[in-house]
């Protein structure tokens, strides 16, 4: 059975609020038994320092990825991911990590291909957990193993392959690059002190709007106000609630971030996160790249 | 499992250590050299600017590097919150502090391959250690000439 969602005020200005939980409300829920919650960051070892009581890990780099194809896991390897962390088809599964909930946004994206009903984001994440001093322990569960369905992934409706990306590009379709501006631009390959990501191309897909990942987060590591999504990606920006949207970054974290910020905070509908991102665009061999000022090459 | 040039004795040591090892276990030791890196000297921690950061490190990371007759001192500063980089550091410092300047500089820049550590590890971050060390070579010659 589903917890109930968290009441908290700033939520319920949110398109769907059940996606979201305060850590007042966390706190309240650490022995829930329909709850589980999943600490998923950048650091792989964070979370041996401590995390949150009761709090299983999902490594985004050995758990949800197949080790040899640059592809997730399948219906079989999610289905024991989620029986050996204690989840069942109809728990609560509460995702928060370091670095303003890249990484656990990453997570509740994949869950969501395999379409688990219930999957949260702790809103602050990591970051606002340990700033209001709440418990951390070493303690590292053991959970039951739980029944869990196998369940095909689904890729068709919140994920966007290369050859479907260039369509929608040359279909004048809306795509979100959340990159730093230096990315964007090209003039970087990789994101600020992050060297190295192995991009032989820098610039954007053609017709992208720059709109950084960060655009919707405050310092705290919380998520913006409904009013001032709405006014950054509705009103500035110009989507629509029910347009064809593509949001990529380098490897598909961050844009996790902007997925989860359009489909779940502000309710628009078709939505898709370019998980193959710029490592990929930027790699493959005769897609057309646009850079600021410089005619789109070769042309759309 | 170590091909290419032998690695200096102390550090030798610490990667065989980890060659072996399930990953899990290899996750808890690089947590011990996390937790084993000691803090800076108080001539450091009292002055950063005499430290030089590593850009290549995803989160902020810096390096002293001092000449003692003939033999390297190293000092690094890592957050808590990067475990990872704090343990690589540690790596580093365990296996190349009080080590003669000629086995520094003799470390091959791929070594941190030689872990094992690319199952568990992604390889950006490995990408990190190799820099650290490059920096740590680097002024380690710079002091030697």
């Amino acid at each position: 059975m589903a917890a109930e969602s968290d009441p908290a005020e700033k939520l319920r200005h949110y398109a769907h609020p059940e996606r979201l939980v305060s850590t007042d409300w966390l706190a309240d829920h650490l022995d829930d038994p329909d709850v589980v919650v999943a600490e998923s960051d950048e650091d792989v070892l964070l979370y041996e320092t401590g995390h949150i009581p009761g709090a299983v890990k999902v490594d985004w780099h050995t758990d949800l990825n197949d080790p040899v194809a640059r592809d997730y896991v399948d219906a079989e390897g999610f289905a024991r991911l989620m029986s050996e962390k204690g989840i069942s088809r109809d728990t609560t599964i509460v995702f928060y990590g370091d670095n303003f909930n890249w990484w656990a946004a990453y997570a509740l994206w994949v869950t969501s291909l395999f379409g688990h009903p219930d999957a949260r984001l702790l809103d602050g994440g990591r970051q606002k957990w340990v700033a209001e001093s709440r418990e951390l322990t070493k303690d590292v569960p053991r959970p039951e193993p739980a029944e869990y369905p196998r369940v095909e992934r689904d890729d068709s409706r919140i994920r966007a392959f290369r050859d479907q990306v260039l369509q929608h590009a040359r279909a004048g379709g809306r795509l979100v690059d959340v990159r730093s501006p230096g990315e964007f631009s090209g003039e970087l390959l990789h994101m600020p002190d992050y060297p190295q990501e192995g991009a032989l191309r820098g610039g954007h897909v053609p017709g992208a709007s720059n709109v950084p990942w960060k655009t919707a987060a405050n310092e705290d590591g919380t998520f913006k106000e409904a009013a001032d999504l709405r006014r950054i990606y509705l009103e500035e920006l110009g989507l629509g609630a029910d347009e064809e949207v593509v949001a990529y970054c380098r490897i598909g974290e961050r844009s996790s971030h902007t997925w989860f910020v359009l489909t779940h905070l502000l309710g628009l509908e078709n939505v898709r996160n370019y998980d193959g991102s710029w490592v990929e665009w930027g790699n493959a061999v005769g897609v057309p790249i646009e850079r600021p000022g410089q005619a789109v090459r070769p042309p759309l | 499992m170590s091909d290419g040039a032998p690695l200096p004795g102390r550090l030798g040591e610490v990667v065989d250590a980890f060659a072996d090892l399930p990953r899990d276990v290899k996750l808890e030791l690089l947590l011990d050299y996390a937790n084993g890196l000691p803090p800076l000297p108080e001539r450091y921690a009292e002055n950063r600017n005499a430290l030089e950061r590593v850009h290549e490190c995803q989160t902020p990371f810096f390096v002293a590097t001092e000449l003692e007759e003939g033999r390297v001192r190293l000092w690094f500063d890592a957050p808590d919150e990067s475990p990872t980089t704090k343990g690589f550091a540690g790596i580093l410092h365990a296996g190349l502090d009080g080590e003669r300047v000629e086995d520094v500089l003799a470390v091959p820049a791929d070594f941190s391959a030689r872990l094992g550590l690319s199952e568990a590890v992604s390889p950006l971050r490995l990408r990190g250690i190799a820099a650290i060390l490059g920096v740590v070579q680097r002024q380690v010659r710079a002091q030697a000439h």
